[in-house]
């Protein structure tokens, strides 16, 4: 048996098929994975994200350590609320964990790590944070609900406390708010607008029941995992690890290279990757016949050389199959992908494929 | 719990079979393996007049986690795919024993059908998998 969230016997009893993900016993569907994703797109959908990580980070110069520890620049965030995506590196420019920091005030900023890398991220933040003398405090004892869609909002907003609705539906993109007994954020993992709710693990069964009542669909991971790769959104562990760099994940847009004098961990590796001419990149693929990527699948580039497939699905969005592909760096706009011992044409793309419940690509 | 219909003749690897008046017999996959494949996006069914092993991977059911084989429960001549599949692949979720049969095949020796697993056989080896 693995972790359970504070909403594990919930979804059980609404029928979902539950699946070990890193190390955590997760709903996967609750029927049809198909119509939980139509739902975020056209409506409202809602995911159990409890078994990722909220972690306090306190102290006089959490700034200065987070200039230190990540490769984005949270000199960025002037204003309180605010959030940032970043990745966590070693010195070798290899990803320990993406993530998503607030600045909450001067002494306080909250992190969200992922679930399966809990454990060696709060070593690595200690090991870190030792230096300058903050506290890192995770708070296992949250639970974290994302209500993702079009009408997310909306109807998140129906089932809260009305000072706090009022102040959760004036949250502007990539902000969060301590409300007290919640932390409402307009963030998420599905290319669509919504919030992601943190609170107090025994009042998440009455919020995940009063959001049903809503009329927002209960959705697993596996809609979760095409949600997030319309959206061109990395998955740790897929998408990128300790053996790959941001510059081959696509993250070029999350490294805060300015000011050239911040030195940030892992900014050497990253500097001298940038500067070679070899370096593979991360692309989006396309494919028209009826065959569908799935991670692992070999790219093969003519005159180039060979990659992988590290995410690939069905796009219910775009009824096509789409993916994710670490590819050299010479790639142009076609490749093929060896899917079940035949050879498929796959064009390359730049992702997002789908925004806003919009098709993003040319068809 | 699954649905394993009494009347149906079916496989370890989770296929049915139903012998026909005619003398063919319709094959599908189960209700079990639907529930476990999830979503159906894609099926390759065989073409008519293709002559088919018993144990041979004959069609392919794709669903948003995997593609998976079906293996033909007897050998003989395709009669037909079932070409509805090709734009409504979710009739195998909706209704696996019915709209959503796979191929029909006309067998070389009626008794490979007779030799499969009843349902209470097939039941008793889904019990086994789960516990």
């Amino acid at each position: 048996m693995g972790l359970r969230t504070p909403l594990f016997d919930t979804h059980v009893a609404a029928g979902a098929r539950t699946v070990d993900f890193g190390g955590w016993d997760m709903p996967v569907n609750y029927g049809s994975q198909i119509e939980e994703h139509h739902a975020v797109r056209r409506d409202a959908g809602m995911f159990d994200v409890s078994h990722m990580c909220v972690v306090d980070l306190r102290g006089d110069r959490v700034r200065d350590f987070l200039r230190r520890l990540l490769a984005n620049d949270v000199a960025k965030l002037t204003q309180p609320g605010k959030a940032l995506y970043s990745c966590m590196l070693r010195e070798n420019g290899g990803v320990i964990d993406d993530l998503i920091v607030y600045y909450m005030n001067d002494q306080w900023f909250r992190m969200v790590v992922n679930a399966g890398t809990r454990d060696k991220d709060i070593e690595w933040l200690r090991q870190v944070a030792a230096g300058y003398g903050v506290t890192v405090e995770p708070r296992t004892e949250l639970a974290m609900i994302a209500v993702q869609g079009p009408n997310a909002r909306a109807k998140a907003a129906s089932v809260m406390p009305p000072d706090i609705a009022q102040r959760a539906l004036e949250i502007g993109p990539f902000f969060g708010i301590d409300a007290g007994s919640l932390f409402v954020a307009r963030t998420g993992y599905t290319g669509e607008d919504g919030f992601e709710i943190m609170l107090p693990a025994e009042h998440a069964v009455a919020l995940w029941q009063g959001l049903r009542i809503a009329g927002v669909a209960p959705c697993g991971l596996g809609a979760r995992d095409t949600l997030r790769l319309e959206a061109g959104m990395n998955l740790y562990g897929n998408d990128m690890d300790e053996t790959t760099s941001p510059l081959e994940s696509g993250l070029n847009w999350t490294i805060g290279w300015e000011p050239q004098d911040r030195d940030f961990i892992g900014r050497g590796a990253l500097a001298a990757q940038k500067a070679s001419s070899d370096t593979r990149k991360l692309v989006g693929l396309l494919v028209e016949d009826r065959a569908v990527l799935r991670s692992h699948q070999k790219v093969i580039v003519a005159n180039v050389g060979d990659g992988e497939v590290t995410s690939g699905t069905f796009s219910p969005t775009l009824q096509r199959s789409i993916g994710l592909a670490r590819v050299p760096a010479q790639t142009g706009d076609r490749c093929e992908v060896e899917i079940r011992g035949k050879l498929v044409p796959a064009r390359v793309v730049r992702p997002p494929f789908v925004r806003h419940g919009k098709v993003a690509i040319a068809l | 719990m699954s649905n394993v219909p009494a009347d149906l003749r079916y496989q370890k690897s989770h296929e049915w079979a139903r012998l026909e008046a005619d003398g063919t017999i319709t094959i599908g996959i189960s209700d079990h393996a639907q529930q476990a494949l999830g979503d159906l996006v894609f099926v390759e069914a065989p073409e008519p007049g293709r002559h088919v092993n018993a144990g041979e991977a004959c069609a392919v059911v794709e669903s948003v986690k995997a593609a998976s084989d079906v293996y033909s429960p007897v050998s003989g001549e395709v009669v037909a795919g079932n070409a509805d599949l090709g734009g409504q692949p979710e009739l195998i979720n909706s209704d696996p024993y019915g709209a959503g049969w796979i191929m029909r095949v006309r067998p070389d020796d009626k008794a490979q059908f007779a030799s499969m697993l009843d349902a209470k056989a097939y039941a008793a080896a889904l019990a086994a998998e789960t516990h």
